[in-house]
Parts: C-alpha cells; sequence; structure tokens
C-alpha cells in the first residue's frame, strides 16, 4: 500500500510528461510549431502575416502603458496625452510606438492581403482563412478609427464627425444608428468613453480571437506558397512533405530577420519621423478638439484614404455611403470571383497581371486622392478610378475564366 | 516575371513610404521658410527670452515646464527663475500667461491660444510669417490685419521692434465681375528699434524656441534612435549568420 503511493506521488517523466498527461503541450508546439510544415520558397511577400503578429503584440503591449496614463475624457484626454509626451517616463517612446504602430498595422496587413492577391491564397481551400482575415480587417478599421478619437484633437474629433454621420445616410434607421454610435446628439464625452471601451477592451479581444482562429484554420490546411501547388501532394517515407520545412527552426529563424529589418524601419519611423509629414500624426491633430471650429480641410488618416475617395466620388449621401462599404467588402468574394485554374500570380495569364497591375495603381492613386481637397480634377480622378477599382472585382469572374494559364510545375521553384 | 515582382515591391514600398507630401497647405499666401536650427542652443535661449518678455503676458504654454526648458537649454535653476520665471516661483511648474483667458477673451474676443505646441500644429513657416506680417489697416480694431492669418484680433505686439508696415496690394477685375486682390509687398511706415534683419533674427529664434517646447524630446529621441538603429543592424547580422547555418541543408 504504501509502496503504491509513492509512486503515484513520484512524476514518471519529468514535469512536461506531468504537463503533457493533463494537458496537449508537446503534441500542440509539434502540430503548429516543430512539425508544422511550410513550403521552404516562401518568399519576402510571406512576412507579413509574422509582421502583423508582431504589431499586434507592440499595439498590446503599449496600449497597456498608456491606458495607465491615459484619461478618456472630453475635459482631460488631450491634456493626458501631452502628459504622456512630455512628463511621463519613456511615455513619448511609448506614444509613438502605438502611433507609428497603428500606421504599420496597416501597411503590413495591407501587404498580407495583397500577398494573398499574388499568390492566389484566398482560393480554395483557403477560403475560410481569407473570410476570417477579412474580418480581422474589418475589426482592425474599427478599432483604428474608434483609438483616433482617443487623442481628442481636432481631426479626432472632426474626423469622427464626417464618419459616424455617414450612417445618418441610412434611409429610416440613419438617425437612429447615429445616436446609438455617438451616445449623444453630438460626439461628446460619453463618445469618448465607450469608444476608449471599444477600442481597449471589446475590439482588441475580439481580434486576438480572430487572429486564433485565422492561424488555426491556416494550420488545418497548410500555408499556400508562391507557386500556389499543394505541397502536401509530394511526401517523404516519413510523411513530411519534401517541399517543406519545419515552421521552427527553419521559419522562425528566417522570419526573426524579417522582423529585425521590420524592426529598423519601424524604428526610422518612430526615432526619426513619428508625424511621417503628417500622415502617421496629422499637424491639425496638435490642435485639442473644438466644437466651434471646422477644419478647413479633414481628411482621415492614410489608410482609410482610398475607400474615402470613392465615398467622395459620389455626389449622393447614401450611394456615397453604399459605394463605401460595398468597396470595403468587395474583397470578401475574391474566393468565388476569382475563376482562374491556378493560383500563383506565376502561372497565371498576362490578363490577370495587368488587371492586378492596373488594380495596384488604382488602389495607391484612390489613397493619394483621399488625403487631397475634393474639388475639380481630383473628383473626376477619383471617379474614374473608383469605376477601376469596382470594375477589377466585379468582372473578375470572366477575366480570370478565359485568361490563359501556363502549366504548373510539380514542385516548388527553389534556388536554395 | 521577375520583373513584375520587382514592379509590385516598388509599388507596394512607395505605398508605405510616400513621400511625405505636405497636406493641404491652407493660406494662399507664398510662404517664407522659417529656416530655424534646432541644434543651436544660443538661439533657443534668445527665443525663451523673447517668448517670456513678449508673448507670455498673453499666450500661455501649459505643457512646458521651466525645469525642462532649463535643463534643455543649460540654464540653472537660479538663471530660470531670474530671467524667465516671471510669475511663477517654482521650476517645476508650467508656463501660463499673466493675463486671464476670461479677461482675453473679454478683451479680443478671443483667448490667445496657448502655444505649447502651436508650430507642430501649424508649422514653424506659419508662425515665423504670422509674425513679419502685421500692417495696418484701417479697419481693423487693433489697427493691423495680417497676411497669414486675415482678420486676427492679436494686435502687433512686436510693432516696437519691427515698426509698422503698410502692405500693397493690386486689384485685378475678372472677367465675371468678381475682384481678384494680390499682395504686392510691404512698404515700411514707421521705423521700428530693429532694423530688418535682427527682427529676422528675432522671429526667427523665437520660433525656434516654439518649435522646440512644441517637441522637446525631439533631440533626445533622434540620438536614441541612432543607437536602437546600431543594435539592430549588429542584431541582424547575428540572426542572418543563424539563418544561414539553420537553413545550409535544405535543399
Amino acid at each position: 500500500m504504501a509502496r503504491i503511493e509513492a509512486e503515484v506521488g513520484k512524476p514518471q517523466g519529468g514535469l512536461v510528461k506531468w504537463i503533457d498527461d493533463r494537458f496537449p503541450m508537446t503534441s500542440t508546439l509539434k502540430y503548429h510549431v516543430t512539425e508544422y510544415y511550410a513550403s521552404k520558397n516562401f518568399n519576402m511577400w510571406y512576412v507579413f502575416g509574422v509582421l502583423a503578429f508582431v504589431v499586434l503584440i507592440i499595439q498590446l503591449l503599449t496600449g497597456i502603458f498608456l491606458t495607465m496614463n491615459y484619461k478618456p475624457a472630453a475635459a482631460d484626454a488631450f491634456a493626458s496625452v501631452e502628459y504622456i509626451m512630455r512628463d511621463v517616463e519613456w511615455g513619448w517612446l511609448i506614444r509613438y510606438m502605438h502611433s507609428t504602430g497603428a500606421s504599420f498595422f496597416f501597411i503590413v496587413v495591407y501587404l498580407h492581403m495583397y500577398r494573398a492577391m499574388l499568390y492566389g491564397s484566398y482560393k480554395k481551400p483557403r477560403e475560410l482563412i481569407w473570410l476570417i482575415g477579412m474580418l480581422i480587417f474589418l475589426v482592425l478599421m474599427a478599432e483604428a478609427f474608434a483609438g483616433y478619437l482617443l487623442p481628442w484633437g481636432q481631426m479626432s474629433y472632426w474626423g469622427a464627425q464626417v464618419i459616424i454621420s455617414l450612417f445618418g445616410a441610412i434611409p429610416w434607421v440613419g438617425d437612429a444608428l447615429v445616436e446609438i454610435i455617438r451616445g449623444d446628439y453630438s460626439i461628446s464625452d460619453i463618445t469618448l468613453n465607450r469608444f476608449f471601451a471599444l477600442h481597449v477592451i471589446l475590439l482588441p479581444l475580439v481580434l486576438i480571437g480572430l487572429v486564433f482562429v485565422h492561424i488555426v484554420a491556416l494550420h488545418e490546411v497548410g500555408s499556400n506558397n508562391p507557386d500556389g501547388i499543394d505541397i502536401k501532394k509530394n511526401k517523404d517515407a516519413s510523411g513530411k512533405p519534401v517541399d517543406g520545412v519545419a515552421f521552427h527552426p527553419y521559419h522562425t529563424s528566417k522570419d526573426l530577420v524579417a522582423i529585425i529589418i521590420f524592426l529598423m524601419i519601424f524604428s526610422a519611423v518612430v526615432f526619426f519621423a513619428p508625424d511621417m509629414g503628417g500622415y502617421f500624426l496629422e499637424h491639425a491633430n496638435f490642435e485639442p478638439a473644438n466644437l466651434t471650429a471646422t477644419p478647413e480641410h479633414i481628411a482621415p488618416v492614410w489608410y482609410f484614404t482610398p475607400f474615402y475617395a470613392i465615398l467622395r466620388a459620389v455626389p449622393d449621401k447614401l450611394w456615397g455611403f453604399i459605394l463605401f462599404v460595398t468597396a470595403v467588402l468587395l474583397p470578401v468574394f475574391l474566393p468565388w470571383l476569382d475563376r482562374s485554374r491556378v493560383r500563383s500570380i506565376r502561372y497565371r495569364g498576362w490578363i490577370y497581371k495587368s488587371a492586378l497591375a492596373v488594380f495596384t495603381v488604382t488602389f495607391l492613386m484612390l489613397g493619394w486622392l483621399g488625403t487631397m481637397p475634393a474639388d475639380g480634377l481630383y473628383v473626376l480622378m477619383a471617379r474614374i478610378l473608383s469605376v477601376v477599382y469596382f470594375a477589377f472585382f466585379l468582372l473578375m469572374p470572366y477575366y480570370t475564366a478565359i485568361d490563359k494559364t501556363k502549366p504548373v510545375p510539380d514542385r516548388v521553384v527553389y534556388h536554395g | 516575371m521577375g520583373k513584375f515582382k520587382k514592379i509590385a515591391v516598388l509599388v507596394a514600398l512607395a505605398l508605405c513610404f510616400a513621400a511625405p507630401v505636405t497636406m493641404a497647405a491652407g493660406g494662399s499666401t507664398k510662404m517664407a521658410k522659417a529656416d530655424i536650427d534646432p541644434g543651436n542652443i544660443s538661439s533657443l535661449q534668445r527665443g525663451a527670452r523673447n517668448f517670456m518678455n513678449y508673448c507670455s503676458g498673453c499666450h500661455s504654454a501649459q505643457y512646458v515646464r521651466y525645469k525642462t526648458i532649463g535643463k534643455y537649454l543649460g540654464l540653472s535653476e537660479e538663471q530660470l527663475i531670474d530671467n524667465l520665471m516671471f510669475n511663477a516661483d517654482k521650476t517645476f511648474e508650467t508656463i501660463q500667461a499673466s493675463m486671464s483667458s476670461v479677461d482675453a477673451a473679454r478683451w479680443y474676443g478671443v483667448a490667445p491660444p496657448d502655444m505649447s505646441l502651436m508650430v507642430r500644429a501649424k508649422g514653424a513657416d506659419h508662425v515665423y510669417n504670422f509674425l513679419k506680417t502685421f500692417y495696418v489697416s484701417k479697419d481693423s480694431p487693433t489697427g493691423v490685419n495680417n497676411l497669414v492669418l486675415a482678420g486676427t484680433s492679436m494686435p502687433h505686439v512686436l510693432w516696437e521692434l519691427q515698426g509698422f508696415q503698410v502692405a500693397n496690394f493690386s486689384t485685378h477685375d475678372n472677367e465675371d465681375g468678381s475682384v481678384t486682390t494680390t499682395f504686392e509687398g510691404f512698404e515700411p511706415l514707421t521705423a521700428g528699434s530693429m532694423d530688418a534683419k535682427d527682427y529676422d533674427e528675432f522671429v526667427r529664434d523665437t520660433v525656434n524656441f516654439l518649435a522646440y517646447i512644441s517637441e522637446p524630446i525631439r533631440s533626445d529621441r533622434r540620438k536614441l534612435g541612432v543607437w536602437v538603429l546600431m543594435f539592430l543592424i549588429f542584431f541582424y547580422i547575428l540572426a542572418s549568420m543563424l539563418k544561414k547555418q539553420i537553413w545550409k541543408d535544405v535543399k
């Protein structure tokens, strides 16, 4: 009797086994890290997923410290940000990292999405990953929008005023909806308080949950690659894909290099150009919100400007809003709009290549137009480019179906 | 294919790091460059003197502490108290205007804005040109108008130094009946105690100081940034060696 008790009390195989008997630690690590095989020919386009994760961590950590010193009240918000910038030890660094992080989040996510368009990552069987990703993008937009109100500067206030009032264009429920969003008849202390709650609690929680699901879904079907080939079709005797290498240590060591390069660019902005010439921190936002003085030129932060340009291109308020929402949501349908037999741009024909090139220029130009005043030639350009933007998606089922594709090789292209 | 990829990468990079084109410039008048030198400590010291003597009666800099200025400008506590602090006792205090904002609003119609972030919000050129382009105007209760901020309620506080000037405008009748007014130049009316060059320097120093207080940490962050980048370069070398070693056997 005593002998058995002694055996039970003594862990067999150490702490790891003790945990593994109670929690799938080793098997989870194997499944997601040390035995998750991804193609060995990943190029630079494949680092943006990891980088988005890095930015998420930066935002969460810096956000926690900002919350410790920020005051979500209309009377104190602006001053508390300046208090962080001037009086809190290292507050300026935390704040610049957070404000720069917001812009880099979008840079990285836009490039991550663009990668999917280059290599057909959204195509079967990765449609769900794409849908979750689009959901992440939408939540990220809401998160950024809510966060931008918090410094309570002129642009915070008037930018929010413009965007929230858009919902007023919806027939019947519009005005009520606007009131629900603001919690008041105008943007006020109440609005600031609820936006703060959304920005620091609800939306980050949703974001983290979605990112988790995004990665679980990815690991279920496996990563795509620049050739758009299913590497699981070619396995060696031990059952691992011949063109794949384990996430750790192979991809982790490669990603580490990418992360450092990213941090160099990130630091260059944080330390040498935190305003980015008014693009990352708008000049007018260094003036406290003034309810009686509308800035002469209200422009959203750069990451919303492509869609903002589409919104302004339409003379009618309701239709502008509809096209604005449609423009944001259209990429959701990419997996079903794209009828091409191949995934990767490498094996697609000239039609898709040209379409994507035109789309790229269009998106960039719309982004630029969104920062410019809406008059004369700018509006005309925005209208033409809006049509091109929609045409890229809506005509996709036709031009991808007739596009002449090249034969896809059996193995990924890898030059050591 | 490779070419396409390169173009795509270039386009993407252009998106991320588009050259900082200035956002809507605002005024239509062409602005002279303020040409300030943030590294010039004696210019900043003169600017601090100018600000405290000529501006701080009406304008606060409510986020700026005397202590912070003293430390950066190399001024001792005594020097601060004796030369810059006219209405404060302790160096940790912030710069408050001598005039109450309630009075100011009653006298001028609008409370003079806080100066802590003026240069960050409007740009150094804007403030520099504002201080140089007051001109005599009969229509204004203060007797002056301004080229940069038309209809400003601020009087020409620096008239003793600059003197008064008259602005010449030419008018042009357009075909549609409207009139276009073009600024042609200034003409001195009364002389100030400074000549044009000295006044220019005076304004430049003041704007330099305002630029400094709009972001006191600026020079520290740039210095730190160099170290951070040097560390990252070193880290990059190690990481790429590690990556090479690990990927050695991947064929």
